[in-house]
């Protein structure tokens, strides 16, 4: 039924598009190939061009240039069958007020060919016992909770969730997390959009970093973390005195700065082993000693020059 | 073919054959549509309750000269018809379509296998079919517990109703179409509506109104004057059937070019 045997097939493959609104230029040159099964990111700091590169290929915008295929369907000319397969989660679309929640699900349920049981659904995402409450009594994180659900109901080959865990607390985020992780377990593609570090780091395979309108970089959350130079950061109290280039001689350092009492070394590789061996045959302890590793944060910033948040 | 996927949970997939998205969705709005009492009232049953209540003045149940021989609540009941027609018309279709596009609603249906237009349409109908309901319930209670005549020309009234009905609808929809947020559309549609009322003789019976405002009223959509002839008279004017139906097919391609999904 499933795909799952043709091996290496993108399932979402987006080549130089371009999209403008009047003057504004919102994507520049996004080029992109999502994998079968794999939770793809789409990490940019709001208004990168994130949303409009998934509104295109969700098929909800057209393009300006470039092309997307989408399960080998193009978003536009082959509206009615991609929605059938495509599941879809919207950054801030409402529902009717007074529409309840087990009539949503019904509601949504009855647009697709094989959707999901409403009640399991429901049960997944902590909804049941909300099932006759009325869309505008929902709090924020219910609608949320509510909007995946509808994003997963036709059973989808390919669930695209913008901004997924916004709104939600920090249980539920790691609750939404896990659901997303069994999604996959059970063979859809993900693709999610987010400005949430630690959301990416945790969940993606891969990440598209886009800034301003292009792709800055697409690697695993650990390849992006790796590129960066000085990705650790060494910091201890020496017990004697020693001159730098001790520690900036070896390979895996790049540089040393004094910070009064303090040493901070900058560096990559195995860099805590070759640091303190080394002072160690020079007889110096290194007192106060911690390390620090670099994050999917630091390499965004490092990729975009500034931070995602605000 | 499955070996890939074995470990995940079974997939969550449908007991039942799921049913038809239309029929849903009109069952779904029906729904919310009948969770607005308030709505429901004035659209389906105010005219036939104002009515009642006019008829309950005994002085208002006496032929009079002043209404060509009739009593005044048969000379007055084809102008309240206005009523149901113009608040669905021009307030509920328009401010419920101005707000479901305001809130994202019709972007989420655009984001499924159904189209959004599909929830125009069934919008559409449910108004239709409520001014239809309510237009019949006024007709049974004037003909069967006020003991007005019945319509002389059915097939006339039926006309009128439906090209007037339309003409109104269009309007509506042409507001939904132009007027950007759901607040504005509401104030407009109210403007529109009290319009109507005016010229269709709802707030002043036609008898006070300049015989100027009497004869723009002829042609003011849902030209009640139409309904009055095919009730109580020789039947509708064709003129005023053309103008309701140019109305009707005007504003519709207005709406259709200018509408918005978001």
């Amino acid at each position: 039924m499933r795909r799952s045997t043709i091996i290496d097939m993108s399932v979402i493959e987006v080549d130089q598009l371009h999209k403008r609104y009047g003057d504004e230029i919102a994507v520049h040159d996004v080029s992109l190939a999502v994998e079968e099964g794999e939770i793809f990111g789409i990490l940019g700091r709001n208004g990168a061009g994130k949303t409009t590169t998934v509104e295109c290929i969700e098929g909800l915008r057209a393009p300006d240039r470039g092309t997307i295929s989408v399960l080998g369907l193009d978003p536009q000319r082959d509206r009615t069958e991609l929605r059938r397969v495509l599941g879809i989660q919207l950054q801030a679309s409402e529902l009717p007020d007074k529409l309840r929640v087990g009539e949503a699900v019904e509601l949504f349920a009855s647009f697709y060919p094989v959707p999901a049981k409403p009640r399991e659904l429901l049960e997944r995402w902590d909804l049941e016992a909300k099932r006759n409450t009325a869309f505008a009594n929902l709090s924020g994180g219910q609608k949320q909770r509510l909007s995946i659900a509808l994003a997963l109901v036709g059973n989808p080959r390919v669930a695209i969730l913008d901004e997924l865990t916004t709104g939600l607390d920090p249980q539920a985020r790691r609750d939404a997390w896990e659901s997303i992780e069994q999604i996959r377990r059970g063979g859809v593609t993900v693709v999610l959009v987010t400005h949430f570090m630690e959301e990416a780091e945790r969940l993606c395979d891969r990440v598209a970093v886009i800034d301003a309108g292009r792709v800055v970089a697409t690697d695993t959350p650990a390849g992006l973390v790796a590129r960066l130079s000085g990705g650790q950061r060494l910091r201890f109290r020496p017990s004697t005195p020693f001159i730098d280039t001790v520690l900036t001689d070896l390979a895996e350092v790049e540089s040393v700065r004094r910070l009064g009492p303090q040493v901070e070394v900058s560096g990559n590789g195995d860099l805590l082993h070759a640091v303190t061996s080394t002072l160690a045959r020079h007889h110096v302890v290194p007192a106060d000693l911690r390390l620090k590793q670099a994050t999917l944060d630091d390499a965004f910033v490092a990729l975009t020059g500034r931070a995602a948040e605000s | 073919m499955n070996e890939l996927t074995s470990v995940a949970p079974p997939p969550i997939l449908g007991r039942r054959r799921p049913a038809n998205p239309l029929v849903a969705l009109a069952v779904a709005e029906a729904r919310l549509f009948l969770r607005d009492p308030v709505t429901v009232l004035l659209a389906a049953a105010l005219p036939a309750l104002i009515l009642a209540g006019l008829a309950a003045v005994p002085a208002l149940r006496e032929p009079s000269d002043l209404f060509g021989g009739l009593r005044f609540t048969d000379y007055f009941a084809p102008a309240l018809l206005a009523i149901n027609i113009a608040v669905l018309g021009l307030q509920n279709l328009p401010t419920g379509l101005a707000t479901y596009r305001e809130k994202g609603v019709l972007r989420r249906f655009s984001a499924t296998p159904v189209r959004p237009s599909a929830v125009l349409v069934v919008q559409l109908v449910i108004n239709v079919v409520t001014a239809a309901v309510g237009t019949a319930l006024m007709l049974v209670v004037a003909v069967l517990v006020l003991d007005v005549p019945a319509p002389r020309h059915p097939i006339g009234f039926v006309l009128a109703f439906l090209l007037g009905t339309s003409a109104v609808f269009a309007l509506g929809l042409v507001i939904a179409a132009l007027v950007p947020r759901a607040r504005l559309a509401t104030g407009i549609g109210t403007g529109a509506f009290m319009l109507t009322q005016f010229f269709s003789g709802v707030y002043l019976p036609k008898f006070l109104l300049p015989d100027v405002v009497v004869r723009i009223g002829e042609f003011v959509p849902p030209a009640t004057g139409a309904f009055q002839a095919a009730w109580l008279g020789d039947g509708p004017a064709p003129s005023q059937l053309v103008v309701m139906a140019v109305c009707a097919v005007t504003a519709t391609a207005v709406a259709a070019r200018f509408f918005r999904w978001e």
